[in-house]
């Protein structure tokens, strides 16, 4: 059958399964969008390609399924890049798919023509050049491969016009893609040996719960294995919804921001099972003095991954979800009674100082609405953060018990994420409370995506923590450099009249007993609502281990009566 | 620590600036990459040396597998191996040191490949020390010239890089990947 290089794009698309794509047409890429109309898919047109790719990356987050972006070539393909970085630094898998100028103009700085398969080398797993129709069927096809086996990640794919206008014979079989597989790992079982003989030795033992449990899919293994091996759980950003928040064995976000009791109990433990999380230097704090008594068993399905970062004792390259499925029933039932309770003593420590625990005196605290949030929505909504303070408060105040309810941008820390990725992530679930958590900085950075809630009848709800600066950076330069505030104080619109501009309801809380209403108002109104919480300026994520600190010298927050001036 | 690396890639237009790309944003350093032809078609071999710690060795190897176009990646430094390097030195002679010169190409088992009133071409092949020790003894007379092509590499006996039982190289498929298809640059 002869098709078009632009129909044999959409016949490979439909057959993996792609339903909708998120996009902005350009002339490059007018071929592929003339033949989409002839096939079955949903195209949502964005304000910006980099909406695009974090829409994507959303959707891809909130099922498992791969997200796709279509874009032009030049700067609509640039546009993508930070949301392909975004990907690749937090494993989404992601497809994104760029028009280019005619093969023979490629090398002549045509117009708008960039060469994005170089730009993109480093932020993507693969990417592709595709300069024939009869090459379009096995790119897309190994792509999807690639974006969802093994590690996950975005791929890219550069057509040029010529090839999505000629024609080629569309062979679907013969466009298969062959697997990439690392030939020859050895088999593991001395370290599965090892493994488990360090859980069932251990009297002092943490999980660190990563993304991976998450991506693959492995949450009922590994509920069953904490509960077996009664290991306490800590989760990095990524890993939150890996394990119920509310599990007697879950203990919470570790990290920079993580929870003092968290982060003190790794310093003390005797074993560390990292389970498909990477040792990131935002949960590690500095290597040097990290868990120095505790063995360390790593499991992850990127070799490149071990020892990385951290020395490992035992490394097991797999599957989480299969290595779990391994150890279960060989694993020893654990007590860590004594543990636990030593754990639970570091925690009552730290109850005095949460800042839900402090006097109400009138001032809005983004906790205290983050917190509201999460009881109003009975802490079953799709939370999608931005970057910033906001996102660790969402950490540590909105517990999740379902997997795949927190989208955030973890690795890359990227700004203006949140309102397009919730967009995506709404489309993939239509059914979903879908809630977005953002700053006053980080959504002025992609807030033109509001036009495509609106074009697309999206029926999201936007949760503003506005603090009048760009807080976490506010909040080193007061640790670290004298409370010089060089470019954090943020001038915002007026973000109700923005709502409004955008036929979109919009809301300012104030007082915190206006909280819980405006959720409510914004949850029963069934189109999106903005809300605008104006709240504390100079608030501080506490606790906090510094940069080059060790885990455990955490900067936390003064003691409520020090903070009132009660005790002098 | 050296360590000299056997990559097998394919032969595919792109792959060269991926390795190389691979490797500087990870931070590892380069002594010397060589790639060319090999006995299948459609399979590029590469030597790469690299100075590395032994930490870093497992984690090289594995950043290289992560890279679609690489069939198989082999540390050979620890297995009995013959290493080359070849050179082309152009080197200064008049009419009476050229005598002493061809003794030392004779010595050192290179050959003249160009001789001209005022310099000579000396082809060598051998390991780096080897090409060194040459170089240091040419030097008084005059280098004006030298090309390196950098280490190959190959295990000694049958054991190693034995490509057969592997999986062919993606572009067998001809119709998967004819010439439509390029990757990068």
């Amino acid at each position: 059958m002869k098709l078009t290089g632009a129909q044999i794009l959409w016949e490979c698309l439909v057959r993996e399964g792609v339903t909708d794509v998120f996009g902005y047409p350009g002339g490059a890429i007018l071929p592929a969008y003339d033949a989409m109309l002839g096939y079955p898919i949903r195209h949502i047109l964005t304000r910006h390609e980099q909406g695009a790719t974090h829409m994507a990356d959303g959707y891809a987050r909130a099922t498992g399924k791969v997200g796709v972006a279509i874009a032009t070539s030049g700067p609509g393909a640039t546009n993508m890049v930070t949301g392909l970085a975004t990907a690749m630094m937090d494993s989404s898998p992601i497809v994104c798919i760029t028009g280019q100028v005619g093969s023979r103009l490629i090398g002549s700085d045509a117009f708008q023509e960039t060469d994005i398969t170089g730009v993109t080398l480093p932020v993507t797993k693969h990417n592709y050049l595709v300069t024939k129709a009869s090459g379009v069927a096995a790119a897309v096809r190994e792509a999807f491969y690639l974006a969802r086996t093994g590690r996950p990640g975005p791929v890219l794919i550069d057509i040029t016009k010529d090839a999505q206008q000629s024609t080629a014979e569309f062979d679907y079989e013969a466009a298969a893609p062959r697997p990439h597989e690392r030939p020859g790992l050895p088999p593991q079982d001395a370290q599965f040996r090892e493994a488990l003989a360090l859980i069932n030795a251990a009297e002092r033992p943490v999980i660190l719960a990563g993304h991976g449990l998450l991506l693959g899919n492995a949450m009922a293994e590994f509920k069953a294995f904490a509960e077996r091996t009664q290991i306490p759980v800590a989760m990095t950003l990524l890993g939150i919804g890996a394990f119920p928040a509310s599990h007697a064995l879950n203990l919470g976000m570790m990290g920079m921001h993580g929870e003092a009791w968290v982060n003190t109990a790794i310093q003390q433990a005797d074993l560390l099972v990292a389970l498909g999380m990477r040792f990131d230097d935002r949960v590690t704090g500095t290597i040097a003095t990290y868990a120095p008594h505790a063995k360390k068993i790593h499991v992850e399905i990127d070799p490149a991954e071990i020892n990385k970062n951290v020395a490992i004792d035992v490394g097991i390259i797999g599957d989480v979800r299969d290595v779990l499925a391994r150890l279960l029933p060989a694993v020893a039932v654990g007590n860590r009674r004594a543990w636990l309770e030593t754990i639970d003593d570091l925690k009552g420590g730290s109850a005095v100082r949460d800042i839900k625990n402090l006097p109400d005196q009138g001032h809005l605290y983004a906790a205290h609405v983050i917190h509201d949030l999460w009881r109003a929505t009975n802490g079953t909504a799709l939370v999608v953060t931005d970057v910033g303070q906001h996102q660790m408060w969402e950490a540590q105040y909105y517990h999740h018990d379902v997997p795949r309810t927190l989208i955030t941008s973890g690795g890359l820390g990227t700004m203006g994420f949140a309102l397009p990725a919730a967009i995506g992530a709404k489309i993939a679930r239509p059914d979903a409370e879908v809630w977005v958590v953002v700053g006053d900085g980080g959504f002025q950075m992609t807030m033109a995506e509001l036009a495509t809630v609106v074009q697309e009848g999206i029926d999201i709800n936007i949760a503003i923590i506005n603090n009048g600066y760009l807080g976490m950076v506010r909040q080193w330069q007061e640790f670290f450099y004298e409370r010089r505030y060089a470019a954090t104080p943020l001038l915002s619109p007026d973000f109700v009249k923005i709502a409004d501009a955008y036929g979109i309801r919009g809301i300012s809380v104030r007082k915190r007993e206006d909280v819980i209403p405006a959720v409510q108002a914004a949850r029963q109104a069934r189109q999106t609502v903005l809300i605008d919480f104006a709240v504390e300026q100079e608030d501080t994520v506490y606790p906090m281990v510094p940069a080059g600190a060790a885990l455990d010298q955490m900067i936390r927050r003064p003691s409520p009566i020090a903070e009132t001036g009660a005790d002098v | 620590m050296q360590t000299t690396f056997i990559v097998h890639v394919e032969d595919q237009p792109g792959v060269l600036t991926r390795v190389a790309s691979l490797i500087r944003r990870r931070g590892f350093n380069i002594e010397s990459l060589t790639v060319g032809h090999t006995e299948r078609p459609g399979v590029s071999r590469m030597t790469i040396v690299m100075d590395s710690d032994e930490r870093a060795v497992p984690r090289i190897e594995a950043n290289l597998y992560k890279l679609v176009n690489v069939i198989r990646v082999e540390n050979i430094t620890p297995q009995p191996s013959v290493f080359r390097d070849l050179a082309m030195i152009k080197v200064a002679a008049t009419e009476s040191s050229r005598g002493t010169i061809m003794q030392l190409v004779n010595a050192f088992r290179a050959r003249l490949v160009d001789v001209s009133p005022e310099s000579l071409i000396v082809e060598i092949t051998g390991t780096e020390d080897k090409i060194d020790g040459l170089v240091e003894m040419l030097r008084p007379y005059g280098v004006l010239e030298m090309a390196r092509t950098g280490r190959v590499a190959m295990s000694r006996g049958t054991g190693a890089a034995a490509l057969a039982s592997e999986p062919a190289p993606r572009i067998d498929a001809e119709i998967a990947f004819d010439s439509g298809v390029s990757f990068s640059v």
